[in-house]
C-alpha cells in the first residue's frame, strides 16, 4: 500500500460539497457522485474505495439539517450526520432510546466513533450494520430526499422494510439518506443490546442481538427482538415477538423462544463464524437476556 | 490524473493552505503536503490508530478522512503539542514511563491520550484502557503505555 496511491490513479474530476439539500440532491440527481460522510466504510483501504469512483465526490457534511438529535411531539429525529459519539452522549436517547446510546458503546473505537455517522451505517447496508439493530427495535423510518421535477422530494421508508440483501436497499441511487424517526419511549422500557466478534474493540458482530420489551408485573408486552448478522439483512423476529407477548415468563415459554428465534434466522458460514456458531450465539444472547429479565 | 482541490485549514494553531488531490486521505495530506510525519500510515483501515489527529476537537483516524474534508477545519497533530513550556504533560509521562519502544505508535497513542484528558479531566483507569482500544501497539504490552497515561491524567487532576 502506497501512501501516494500510484498502482492506480483515481480520476475524481468534481468535488462537490454543496451547502444546501436542494444542492445536494440536484447534483446527485445529475449522476455519477460518490458520496461521503464519516468516510470510515467508504475511505477503508487507503483511498482503495475511491478508486472506483468515476466522477464526482461529494461531501455532505455542510449540508444544514443533517445533523443533530432532537425530538417533537413524542418523535425522535436523528439527523443522518449523527455520529456514533453523538448517540453514545445524547441524554435524549438514554432516557428515551436507551438502546441507541447501548449500541454505540459497542461500536468499534472512539476514534471511528467519532467519524462514523448514523446514515452512513444504514447507506453501507451490512447485515452486520450495528446501528440498523437498534433502529429496527424502535421501529424507525428512514427519511429519504431526492430531486424530482425540479424541487426536493421526500419519502420515508419503515427500517423493517428497507433492507433488501447484502449491501442493497430500497434506496434509490438518486436519494440522499436524511435523518432517522422513531417514537420516543416511556419510562420502565427494558432495553439490551448484544454482540460478539474476535476482538472487543474493533469487531464486525459475528451475532448481534437487539431487545426491548415492556414489563408489567412479570408480565412481557410490546415486545421487539432483531438480530443481525444472521441473515441476508438485519431482521425482526416476529414470531418469537408473538409468542411472548403476553406471557409471562418462566423456563418452559423461556425454551419455546429460543425453539422459536432458531427456526427465524437464516444464518451462514463465512470467514467470521460458522452457521453453527451464530445460531448458539442467538441461542445464548437470547436465553441470556430472558433470564436477565426474569431475574429482573 | 485527480482533480486538485483548494483547502484551507488551521493546522496547529496556525493557517495552512494547499491544493490536493481529491481522492487523498487527511494521512497522505499531513505527512506529504504538511510535512507533517508525525502521524503514521500502518493499516490504512481504521483498525490501528498509528494516523490519530484531533479533528475539531475530535479524535479521529486521518487514514480514514478525505483530504478535502479537512477544509475548514482545525486541526491538531502531535507536532502541535509542543510549546515554548516544552513537550506536553503526556509526552512527558510517555518519556518516564518508558512508554516508547520502536516508536511507530507513539504519536497516535499519545493524540488520543490528549483527547481523552482534555475530555474529562476527571478520567477513571478504566475509561482510559477503553478510550485507547483503537490504537494498536506492537512493541511494550500496553502497561507502560497504559501507566503513562494515567500517570498524565493524575498529574494533571
Ligand atoms: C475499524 C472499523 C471499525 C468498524 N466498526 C463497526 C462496528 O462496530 N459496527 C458497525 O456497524 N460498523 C462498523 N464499521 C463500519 C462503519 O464505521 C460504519 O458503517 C459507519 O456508520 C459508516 O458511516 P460513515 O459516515 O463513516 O460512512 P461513509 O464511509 O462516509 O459512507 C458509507 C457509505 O454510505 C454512503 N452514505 C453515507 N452517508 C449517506 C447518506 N446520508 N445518504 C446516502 N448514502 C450515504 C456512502 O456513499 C458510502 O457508500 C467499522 C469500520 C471500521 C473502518
Ligand atoms: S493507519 Fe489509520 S487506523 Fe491504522
Ligand atoms: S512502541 Fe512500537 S508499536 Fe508501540
Amino acid at each position: 500500500m502506497s501512501e501516494t496511491a500510484s498502482q492506480a490513479v483515481p480520476r475524481i474530476e468534481a468535488y462537490y460539497a454543496p451547502t444546501s439539500l436542494e444542492e445536494a440532491v440536484e447534483q446527485i440527481a445529475a449522476g455519477d457522485v460518490a458520496i461521503v460522510a464519516g468516510g470510515t466504510d467508504l475511505m477503508v483501504t487507503a483511498n482503495g474505495a475511491l478508486r472506483r469512483i468515476k466522477r464526482g465526490l461529494m461531501n455532505i457534511r455542510h449540508v444544514p439539517g443533517l445533523d443533530g438529535i432532537a425530538e417533537t411531539g413524542g418523535r425522535i429525529r436523528i439527523g443522518a450526520l449523527a455520529t456514533m459519539t453523538d448517540i453514545l452522549e445524547s441524554d435524549l436517547l438514554r432516557a428515551k432510546a436507551p438502546i441507541l446510546p447501548a449500541t454505540a458503546d459497542r461500536f468499534a473505537s472512539v476514534q471511528i466513533r467519532n467519524a462514523a455517522s448514523v446514515g452512513g451505517n444504514i447507506a453501507n447496508a451490512s447485515p452486520a450494520a450495528d446501528m440498523v439493530i437498534p433502529l429496527l427495535c424502535l421501529d424507525a423510518e428512514v427519511e429519504l430526499a431526492s430531486w424530482k421535477d425540479g424541487a426536493v422530494s421526500t419519502r420515508t421508508l419503515p427500517i423493517t422494510d428497507y433492507f433488501t440483501g447484502p449491501g442493497k436497499s430500497k434506496r434509490e441511487a438518486g436519494e440522499l439518506i436524511t435523518a432517522v424517526e422513531f417514537d420516543a419511549q416511556g419510562a420502565g422500557g427494558h432495553a439490551a443490546f448484544f454482540k460478539t466478534g474476535p476482538r472487543p474493540a474493533l469487531e464486525i458482530a459475528i451475532v448481534s442481538m437487539g431487545f426491548m420489551a415492556r414489563i408489567d408485573g412479570g408480565t412481557l408486552s410490546d415486545i421487539r427482538i432483531a438480530f443481525g448478522a444472521v441473515a441476508p439483512t438485519p431482521i425482526r423476529a416476529p414470531e418469537t415477538e408473538k409468542l411472548l407477548d403476553g406471557q409471562t415468563l418462566d423456563d418452559d415459554l423461556i425454551a419455546r423462544a429460543l425453539e422459536s428465534a432458531d427456526t427465524e434466522i437464516k444464518p451462514i458460514d463465512d470467514v467470521r463464524g460458522t452457521a453453527w456458531y451464530r445460531r448458539r450465539l442467538a441461542r445464548v444472547y437470547l436465553e441470556e437476556e430472558l433470564r436477565n429479565v426474569l431475574e429482573g | 490524473m485527480s482533480l486538485k482541490v483548494e483547502i484551507e485549514l488551521t493546522l496547529n494553531g496556525a493557517t495552512a493552505r494547499a491544493s490536493v488531490p481529491a481522492h487523498w486521505s487527511a494521512l497522505t495530506a499531513l505527512r506529504q503536503t504538511f510535512d507533517l510525519a508525525g502521524a503514521k500510515l500502518a493499516c490504512g483501515e481504521g483498525e490501528c490508530g498509528s494516523c490519530t489527529v484531533i479533528v475539531d476537537g475530535e479524535s479521529v483516524n486521518s487514514c480514514l478522512m478525505p483530504a478535502v474534508d479537512l477544509n475548514g477545519r482545525t486541526v491538531r497533530t502531535v507536532e502541535g503539542l509542543w510549546t515554548d513550556d516544552g513537550v506536553d504533560p503526556v509526552q512527558r509521562a510517555f518519556i518516564e514511563k518508558g512508554a516508547v519502544q520502536c516508536g511507530f505508535c507513539t504519536p497516535g497513542m499519545i493524540m488520543q491520550a490528549r483527547y481523552l484528558l482534555d475530555r474529562n479531566s476527571d478520567i477513571t483507569d478504566a475509561e482510559i484502557r477503553r478510550g485507547l482500544e483503537g490504537n494498536v501497539c506492537r512493541c511494550t504490552g500496553y502497561t507502560k503505555i497504559v501507566d503513562a497515561v494515567i500517570t498524565a491524567a493524575r498529574a494533571a487532576a
